[in-house]
């Protein structure tokens, strides 16, 4: 009887744990853990367990905000997360706020939320500057790697499906090896976010051997991304971006991250604002990839 | 929680439903065309690679208990070469670092490479089990076929191995089974066997729970199969009176 009721217990526990809202939690506990990537155009490592990058940034002012709202302070945990893994540790209650790179789409709203969109993704393809190819048609024959667990996976296959090119996938376990794949010949190209090629072409050992050619195959909304039906957290994340939208700080963090030379390396990315993600901005809204993609 | 199963019979491209569940195959393929393509990945890399494991094991296993001194030594370095480096990070020197120096290697497809790799590594974990099959025999045997006039290979071929082979047949069956939970590794190198679609499909469709749950039940089946197989096999070489034998 007793293993029932401690089991029934547990249950309730569990259950409990999903139910609590963030805010609460955070503020009983004195800590917030945020959800890195290590190697994605907008949150990566640069060793020693520090994480950087354009959404970490961001996160980090939202959590100033939050220390505000709710008083007391606030420690920050960095929960390194993976494109495959992001969605269930959000959902368990590991991540609080998943700073990584993350699109939101109608699949994933149904068991997680998103914060207002802040950057407007556009999937290109990167390929060796000397290959000579410059449009997706030209892929027919061709190998194309992409990385487990993004949805860059199935823009390739519909635009496959649509356009009658036949190419080989190879799928790299994150972008550093997809990239690998591109660089070492195994793959001809790859297909991805423009700010992660961009990223990785940027730290590569030349980057003047790749280039982003060709179509822009979708375009992704990148949020912020939240548990699901707390109401309270998502205005208090929410509110937080939007006034740095207002107030010109996010284009500020944006410059830093993208038109500046960044961390290890000291590289510029160079990818200017798009007038897609100057949009987003304008008009703070948290719609999905296929709302998107009806205009 | 709800469950929904009805995504498997939906176009991966698409996302609308199939008739049939079937689509008309190649790129054109349902989720559940994909897991079962991914389970037959499992399956071919598993297989291969105990194959490969088998042979080169009992090679190796040999070579450890064999007078010759040089024989020896390589049947140890082999050993300690290969079970003392992560299987993942062999996976990775076959595929990113070895073609680097052997250009060769480049032209080769990765599951090959894969199938290397993991059959290697079970090679030195069934050399060992081998070795300890053949050392478990009393040295009397190894003499006693000696001074019959047998050759050294001819001891080992009819006193040593049958002996030391049914002696190891139930270690060598959990290495089997370890084969196929390891071959979950190939997805790290591009193979879209069973662990990459778990990864993939459940991102497209955010049904985690729908994804892992056939693919967790797949990799048992797959593991139970060799399980049962070995067993049978162990049933059938029974010898009454020696060890192992009712």
């Amino acid at each position: 009887m007793k293993k029932v009721l401690l089991v029934a217990a547990l249950l309730a526990g569990i259950s409990a744990a999903h139910a609590e809202d963030t805010l609460k939690k955070i503020k009983d506990s004195g800590t917030i853990t945020m959800g890195v990537r290590e190697s994605s155009g907008l949150s990566y490592t640069i060793g020693d367990g520090k994480y950087v990058g354009y959404h970490i940034d961001i996160c980090e002012r939202v959590v100033a905000d939050l220390r505000k709202q709710l008083g007391g302070k606030i420690d920050i945990k960095y929960q390194p997360v993976t494109s495959a893994n992001r969605i269930p540790l959000t959902v368990n209650g590991t991540v609080d706020l998943e700073c990584g790179s993350t699109t939101n789409n109608v699949a994933r709203q149904k068991d997680v939320a998103f914060a207002v969109t802040t950057y407007v993704e556009e999937v290109r393809i990167a390929v060796k500057a000397n290959s000579g190819i410059s449009s997706i048609n030209q892929l027919n024959g061709k190998t194309v790697a992409t990385t487990t667990g993004t949805t860059s996976v199935q823009t390739l296959r519909k635009h496959e499906r649509a356009t009658g090119v036949d190419f080989k996938e190879v799928f790299g376990k994150d972008h550093a090896d997809s990239f690998l794949l591109l660089d070492s010949g195994r793959a001809d190209a790859f297909v991805m976010d423009g700010s992660i090629l961009a990223k990785n072409i940027a730290t590569s050992k030349n980057p003047a051997d790749f280039k982003i050619v060709g179509e822009v195959l979708s375009v992704e909304p990148i949020a912020i991304m939240i548990r699901k039906d707390d109401a309270g957290f998502k205005t208090a994340v929410d509110n937080s971006i939007k006034a740095m939208m207002k107030s010109g700080e996010l284009a500020k963090i944006y410059d830093k991250w993208f038109m500046q030379p960044i961390p290890p390396t000291h590289t510029k990315i160079g990818l200017p604002l798009s007038a897609a993600t100057k949009d987003a901005w304008a008009n703070p809204n948290d719609k999905p990839m296929e709302d998107y993609a009806k205009k | 929680m709800s469950w929904d199963w009805q995504f498997y019979c939906n176009d991966t491209a698409t996302g609308e439903a199939v008739a049939g569940c079937f689509g008309p195959g190649g790129k054109e393929q349902t989720y559940l065309q994909w897991m079962l393509n991914a389970w037959g990945w499992t399956l071919y890399v598993s297989v291969l690679a105990l194959l490969l494991a088998l042979v080169v094991g009992s090679l190796v296993g040999i070579a450890r208990t064999a007078p010759n001194k040089w024989l020896a030594r390589f049947g140890e370095a082999w050993t300690e070469l290969f079970r003392n480096i992560p299987l993942l990070v062999q996976v990775f020197l076959w595929y990113h670092v070895l073609p680097a120096f052997i250009p060769v290697l480049k032209t080769v497809p990765s599951s090959v490479l894969v199938v290397l790799a993991l059959g290697f590594f079970t090679s030195a974990r069934i050399g060992e089990q081998v070795k300890a099959g053949i050392r478990t025999l009393p040295t009397g045997q190894r003499y006693a076929g000696l001074a019959m006039g047998m050759t050294l290979p001819q001891t080992y071929r009819f006193v040593l191995l049958p002996m030391a082979f049914r002696i190891v047949i139930p270690p060598l069956t959990s290495e089997s089974m370890n084969i196929v939970k390891n071959s979950a590794v190939a997805f790290a190198v591009s193979i879209p066997e069973l662990a990459q679609f778990a990864q993939q499909a459940s991102e497209e469709t955010s049904h985690f729970e729908e994804i892992f749950i056939p693919v967790t039940l797949l990799y048992f089946v797959s593991a139970f199969a060799v399980n049962r197989v070995a067993k049978f096999v162990e049933a059938r070489v029974r010898i009454p009176g020696q060890s192992g034998g009712k």
